[in-house]
């Protein structure tokens, strides 16, 4: 009876996927997500261990007096809730990127390694050199996914015809595999080295704030390649053959889009460790929104990207006091049921 | 800046030439040597049996593959000298079964032919989406612009495609079957366009296709090709013979005058394995 049913749901109406958005539409999408946006960051502000309201929030930010809620909020809260917004854009970026380049609706960026090797940096070095400090680390975990990147982009350029979306997902597919062994390998050896990679593994934003200081160019960066890829991929997504008649380097295109992955991916990693769910739902929520246009769904994804972050940390913040639960546990026990509810409501999409 | 095509706005197609093509993929030469003059402001049509190097040569005028030796020229200039944005404004190429996104819409797959016309800070002006409209009005794709293409049919879609490569506004459109999966009425709908845009633009077109009957009807020009290379080339009714079909098909067959047009038409009998 099921087996019947589904097929028709599928073909129906109701799961026809977001199409023929007209300029309006999407502004007022855009302009929804701003506001979301800025719902989270207040949301974000005002909850903590002793609540305060926007007004307080407000003279924290604008007018401090250095009372204790101003110091709470400009000390603590601010300059976490920042590095929220920089991962929570970076992965939703990174996230649309990746799908869009690999044209696979369920890849995530850490597709290209970009987890394990940062995973492998900072066990391997805690595994030789000791305990490492929360910045030195960070940038262990950013060294270690552009190196996971490179050594992919290698692998999967020396096929004969150069870099594929196949030959990338592949190699990614390899090295993560072989970081994950390694990585396993050091942490039964080395019990220092395990409790440094469970700490860093659970995604917790409560420690980095120092590295966005020396991270932010390469944010920067990132986000410039970002806006540089969005007509290319737009060419992209009709096929390599109509985007070369189309005048675009399909080379190019893919080594810019990469290198953006690469480092929003990385900076992302680095910020906040690695946070499942994000880079992956967060495309899929930009594209029911906006259709399938890069003009609109790189912003989207910003966008939204940050809010979910925002909301998924508030929340951990929220559920287990007076302790708190990392973005990355949140996010996944959220991010699950919500994407299987996506599955089931559209067909599924060709990015 | 750029130039809109207007209903009967003549096009000066670039002289598209191959010059002594070498080309292959993994193995060993799929073609080898061939030259071939495309005819400027006409359409011409490759045809040949399966894994002749039809569509490979097709993809080479397009610089889809890059030649083992010999050159492909625009205007006597070889297409690796000129800049690939410069190509995709002299001309385009549709493949063979192109992809599009969920929920793109045709208005928003026939904008994506604006690429080459535009900079990367450049917005979207009044004369590219005077272009766009054009192209939509010229495809009979106007009513359908806000329609996904997953919800229409195989015709309209393959019309769409073709669209997108009218909104290029160049002046050579390369087609690779551009009627395969469609029904009779839609592949005599996608023809009837083809030659269409010909004439009323003077475009050059190049196209592969299977059926001869149909590429005797719609081309001024045919090739003929088997192992890679030319066998024959000229006028549908100097090309297509009982003699010619045998010697490249191994297919036995009469030729007889279709009444409307006087073109020549195939009256398949069987093929060398079958009678002999």
């Amino acid at each position: 009876m099921t087996a019947t049913k589904s097929p028709q749901r599928v073909d129906g109406a109701a799961a026809r996927p977001a199409a023929g958005r007209s300029r309006r539409q999407r502004l007022r999408g855009l302009l929804a997500l701003l506001l979301l946006l800025f719902v989270s960051l207040l949301i974000s502000l005002c909850v903590g261990s002793q609540p305060s309201s926007v007004s307080e929030a407000w003279h924290a930010i604008f007018t401090p007096s250095g009372t204790v809620m101003d110091v709470t909020i400009q000390e603590l809260r601010w300059p976490r809730t920042i590095l929220v917004v920089v991962v929570g854009l970076c992965l939703g970026l990174a996230g649309t990127l990746v799908q869009g380049h690999t044209r696979n609706p369920i890849a995530d960026p850490g597709l290209l390694g970009v987890y394990q090797g940062a995973a492998l940096a900072i066990v391997a070095v805690t595994a030789i050199a000791g305990e490492v400090a929360p910045l030195a680390q960070a940038l262990l975990a950013f060294a270690g996914a552009l190196a996971a990147v490179v050594l992919v982009f290698l692998i999967g350029s020396a096929a004969r015809y150069g870099a594929t979306p196949i030959t990338l997902v592949l190699a990614g597919a390899a090295v993560t595999a072989l970081c994950s062994g390694l990585v396993a390998g050091i942490v039964l050896l080395n019990d220092q080295a395990l409790d440094t990679l469970r700490f860093w593994q659970v995604g917790s934003l409560a420690v980095r704030n120092d590295a966005l200081e020396v991270i932010w160019p390469f944010v920067v960066a990132g986000l410039l390649l970002t806006l540089a890829n969005i007509a290319p991929l737009n060419a992209l997504a009709l096929g390599e053959d109509t985007a070369t008649s189309l005048g675009v380097s399909v080379l190019r295109a893919r080594s810019v889009g990469i290198a953006a992955i690469t480092l929003l991916a990385g900076c992302a990693v680095t910020l906040a460790g690695p946070i499942a769910f994000a880079g992956l739902v967060v495309p899929h929520l930009a594209r029911a929104l906006m259709g399938p246009d890069y003009r609109w769904l790189v912003p989207a994804a910003a966008l939204a990207g940050a809010t979910v972050l925002l909301l998924a940390d508030t929340a951990g913040r929220v559920i287990a006091r007076p302790g708190e639960l990392s973005v990355g546990v949140v996010l996944a026990v959220i991010g699950a049921p919500f994407f299987v509810y996506l599955a089931r409501r559209r067909k599924l999409v060709a990015v | 800046m750029s130039v809109v095509t207007t209903d009967s706005a003549q096009l000066a197609p670039a002289q598209l030439r191959a010059e002594n093509l070498t080309l292959g993929y993994d193995g060993p030469d799929i073609i080898r040597d061939l030259s071939l003059d495309v005819p400027s402001g006409q359409v011409t049509t490759i045809i040949g049996p399966n894994g002749c190097g039809k569509s490979t040569l097709l993809r080479a005028l397009g610089r889809l593959i890059t030649p083992r030796s010999g050159q492909v020229t625009l205007d006597g200039v070889a297409l690796p000298q000129l800049s690939s944005q410069h190509i995709a404004t002299c001309l385009s190429i549709l493949p063979q079964t192109p992809t599009a996104p969920s929920g793109l819409t045709v208005a928003d797959l026939v904008s994506r032919g604006r690429h080459p016309r535009q900079k990367w800070y450049q917005q979207f002006s009044a004369g590219d989406q005077a272009a766009v409209e054009a192209a939509l009005v010229e495809t009979d794709l106007a009513d359908l612009a806000d329609t996904p293409l997953e919800d229409l049919s195989g015709g309209q879609r393959q019309r769409a495609w073709i669209s997108m490569t009218l909104a290029q506004d160049s002046g050579i459109l390369l087609l690779d079957e551009p009627t395969t999966y469609l029904d009779l009425a839609h592949q005599v709908d996608v023809l009837e366009l083809v030659r269409r845009l010909n004439r009323r633009n003077g475009r050059t077109v190049v196209m592969v296709l299977h059926d001869i009957s149909l590429a005797a009807r719609y081309s001024d020009n045919m090739v003929v090709m088997k192992d890679g290379g030319i066998v024959a080339s000229g006028a549908p009714q100097e090309v297509v013979t009982a003699r010619l079909l045998q010697e490249v098909f191994g297919l036995n067959a009469h030729i007889v005058t279709e009444p409307t047009a006087g073109r020549p038409h195939v009256i398949p009998l069987g093929t060398s394995s079958s009678t002999a």
